[in-house]
């Protein structure tokens, strides 16, 4: 990595990162209550400026706020059968679906992408909570399966943020196959060597939880989400008891072995790469921009990263 | 005999036959054999008729019959020497997962099943068949020591879903679960599962990743139950006839959707009707499976089963 790509992308990227955000609209946080404007909660990656509520955030914005400067290149996710099992409750699935798609104006429940962060190149998935609960069918498992592909084809680390109510109900037993099938996409990674992170947002239950979202080399958590297999009421319902404060959230899992660590999402970033760069033994993410450099200072850059320098140099920089 | 709601009329007729005999014994001379035959003609035309078509929220209700042979039932019928092995040696000993090692027609195995027990002691020892996350743990267990000796594992799956309860919550269900669907499709050695019942959510997918599954005829398996799926897409329970429908949850259509790969023909009127000829059928399947995939690689076991579910359901019904 020369100084060119430390100094020059950041400011070239940040050209295009501040997204297109409506004016004067303003919406209020489900947990305290504040109205909260647009702008400042987008760039407060929609986490509530007074208490610190962590919302929803699109797979796009949560892109957009990950990878350097903004910028991501979407990956191709196979399109599977429609409405493979010709599904009708109270509605049509198709109907379901064009409407979640009008709704999100995304194609389906997950986005890919590959980009860089911290200059890292890694690829990244993303459930989208807003598209049908974030519901796991087969588009979502194929998402995973492109991820995971593509990921061991870049010899990238794959990082995964969970979000959905469960299996896509409306795909019936293909939507209980994802679970083995992402599973053989986490599989894929192990058997390359390529750390996968799980960043598990609100909600993550059902059937994700029980397959591709509990399986990550490192097991994060955004604070506050529901974590679970059974929801808190089907469990009141069997147990006939109420239920202790906390249960089934980030910081209770955390407490009770099932997660690593439970990190606000301002800080997720720093914390993404300095965890992937560690697995990948690579030298620490050079932080913020380089200064413009002077003619020696390129040389000397040229050498200062450890994986470039001789074995031999290293014990004496320490 | 329990007797299902569909089966009602039926189970008015044979109860006619029955008081018809028991008069007869009573009152000496009285002849009624001609008149009870007719009526188990009656009923036998009933029950054929009956399961001659069932739709999918009848076949839930004949999959759920208590009086189906259970896990339990085969592993007594169909295995030698069989030696439970217990616990996860971590938490506890989960008494809704049965696993330990057999032998099957003298060669040795490892057998793992949900029971759902057969009378009130036994169902709630049982947890109605309910793991908590020590079964699928126990479960991964049997199956490591499957893999490193080199035995097949045959899986009963039978099983409402996973316990939806604060403890099993607590250590971590999910994580155990996923762990379970991972490690069946880590091992290097053949494993074969059967849906004997009913096959609910997750909890049956931990046992069924498998390398060749089957289905008994009226068993079902599916991502929730049909009450679920009605009061969640229905906002109606009582709608769970609409939800069986839909959901596609019958061996019929999983073998369509190319989900399983055999089904086990049960006797007329259910596996209830005939307990020991569905066991035999059972014992005969899994041989089978266990006999096509005899003389492949730990490798090629691993590959063939990865590659199954990688093109799992890629077709949809149309396949
Ligand atoms: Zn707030």
């Amino acid at each position: 990595m020369n100084w060119i790509t430390n100094y020059v992308r950041p400011k070239i990227n940040s050209l295009f990162s501040r997204r297109e955000v409506p004016e004067n609209l303003w919406s209020k946080c489900p947990e305290c209550g504040t109205m909260l404007f647009h702008r400042e909660l987008a760039d407060n990656l929609n986490v509530c400026t007074s208490c610190d509520h962590h919302m929803a955030i699109t797979p796009r914005a949560r892109f957009e706020g990950l990878f350097d400067g903004g910028i991501f290149a979407e990956v191709k996710v196979p399109e599977p059968v429609a409405d493979p099992l010709q599904f009708r409750d109270q509605k049509r699935y198709p109907d379901r679906m064009k409407a979640a798609q009008k709704a999100t104006g995304e194609r389906e429940a997950m986005l890919v992408a590959e980009g860089e962060i911290g200059r890292t190149p890694v690829v990244a998935a993303a459930q989208d909570f807003s598209f049908m609960g974030g519901s796991m069918g087969m588009y979502v498992g194929n998402a995973i399966v492109a991820a995971a592909e593509r990921a061991v084809q870049m010899k990238r680390p794959l990082i995964l943020f969970s979000a959905a109510g469960g299996a896509r109900m409306q795909e019936g037993i293909l939507s209980l196959m994802q679970m083995p099938r992402t599973t053989v996409a986490v599989q894929m990674l192990k058997d390359a060597g390529l750390p996968y992170i799980v960043v598990l947002t609100h909600p993550t239950t059902g059937g994700v939880t029980a397959s591709y979202a509990m399986l990550g080399d490192v097991q994060i958590a955004e604070p506050g989400a529901l974590i679970c297999f059974a929801g808190p009421r089907v469990i009141e319902q069997t147990i006939r008891e109420k239920l202790p404060e906390g249960f089934q959230r980030a910081e209770y899992l955390l407490d009770h072995g099932m997660l690593d660590r439970v990190t606000h999402r301002r800080a997720l970033r720093e914390e993404l790469i300095t965890l992937t760069r560690m697995l990948l033994a690579l030298p620490p993410a050079v932080k913020g921009d380089l200064p413009p450099p002077e003619p020696e200072a390129a040389a000397t850059a040229a050498t200062a990263d450890p994986a470039e320098a001789p074995a031999e140099a290293e014990p004496a920089k320490s | 005999m329990n007797y299902l709601e569909f089966e009602k009329p039926l189970a008015e007729i044979e109860g006619k036959a029955e008081e018809l005999r028991a008069m007869a014994r009573q009152n000496k001379g009285m002849d009624v054999e001609k008149e009870a035959a007719a009526l188990d003609r009656k009923a036998a035309d009933m029950l054929k008729d009956l399961y001659k078509s069932l739709d999918p929220w009848r076949k839930c209700q004949v999959a759920r019959h208590p009086d189906r042979p259970h896990c339990r039932d085969y592993i007594d019928a169909l295995f030698t020497e069989y030696t439970p092995l217990a616990g996860d040696r971590n938490f506890a000993d989960d008494h809704a997962v049965m696993g330990g090692m057999a032998r099957l027609d003298g060669r040795p195995v490892v057998v793992i099943g949900h029971e759902k027990g057969h009378d009130t002691k036994t169902r709630i020892e049982r947890n109605f068949g309910m793991a908590r996350p020590e079964g699928y743990r126990k479960a991964i267990r049997l199956m490591d020591l499957a893999h490193r000796f080199g035995l097949p594992v045959i899986t009963l799956v039978d099983t409402p879903g996973a316990y939806p309860g604060k403890g099993a919550e607590e250590r971590g269900q999910a994580e155990a679960i996923a762990r379970s669907t991972q490690k069946c499709l880590e091992i290097g050695v053949p494993l074969v599962s059967v849906i004997i019942g009913e096959g609910g959510s997750g909890g049956a997918v931990a046992f069924a990743t498998a390398n060749r599954i089957a289905m008994l005829e009226h068993s079902i398996y599916s991502v929730i139950s049909p009450e679920g799926c009605a009061s969640i897409l229905w906002k109606d329970a009582e709608k769970m006839r609409e939800a069986a429908e839909a959901l596609r949850l019958t061996a019929q259509d999983l073998q369509k959707l190319g989900v399983i790969d055999r089904i086990v023909a049960e006797p007329l009127g259910g596996a209830q009707r005939g307990r020991a000829d569905t066991i035999a059928a059972v014992g005969k399947a899994i041989e089978t499976m266990l006999k096509e995939l005899s003389g492949r690689s730990p490798e090629r076991l691993v590959r063939d089963r990865r590659e199954k579910f990688l093109a799992m359901g890629q077709k949809g019904l149309a396949a």
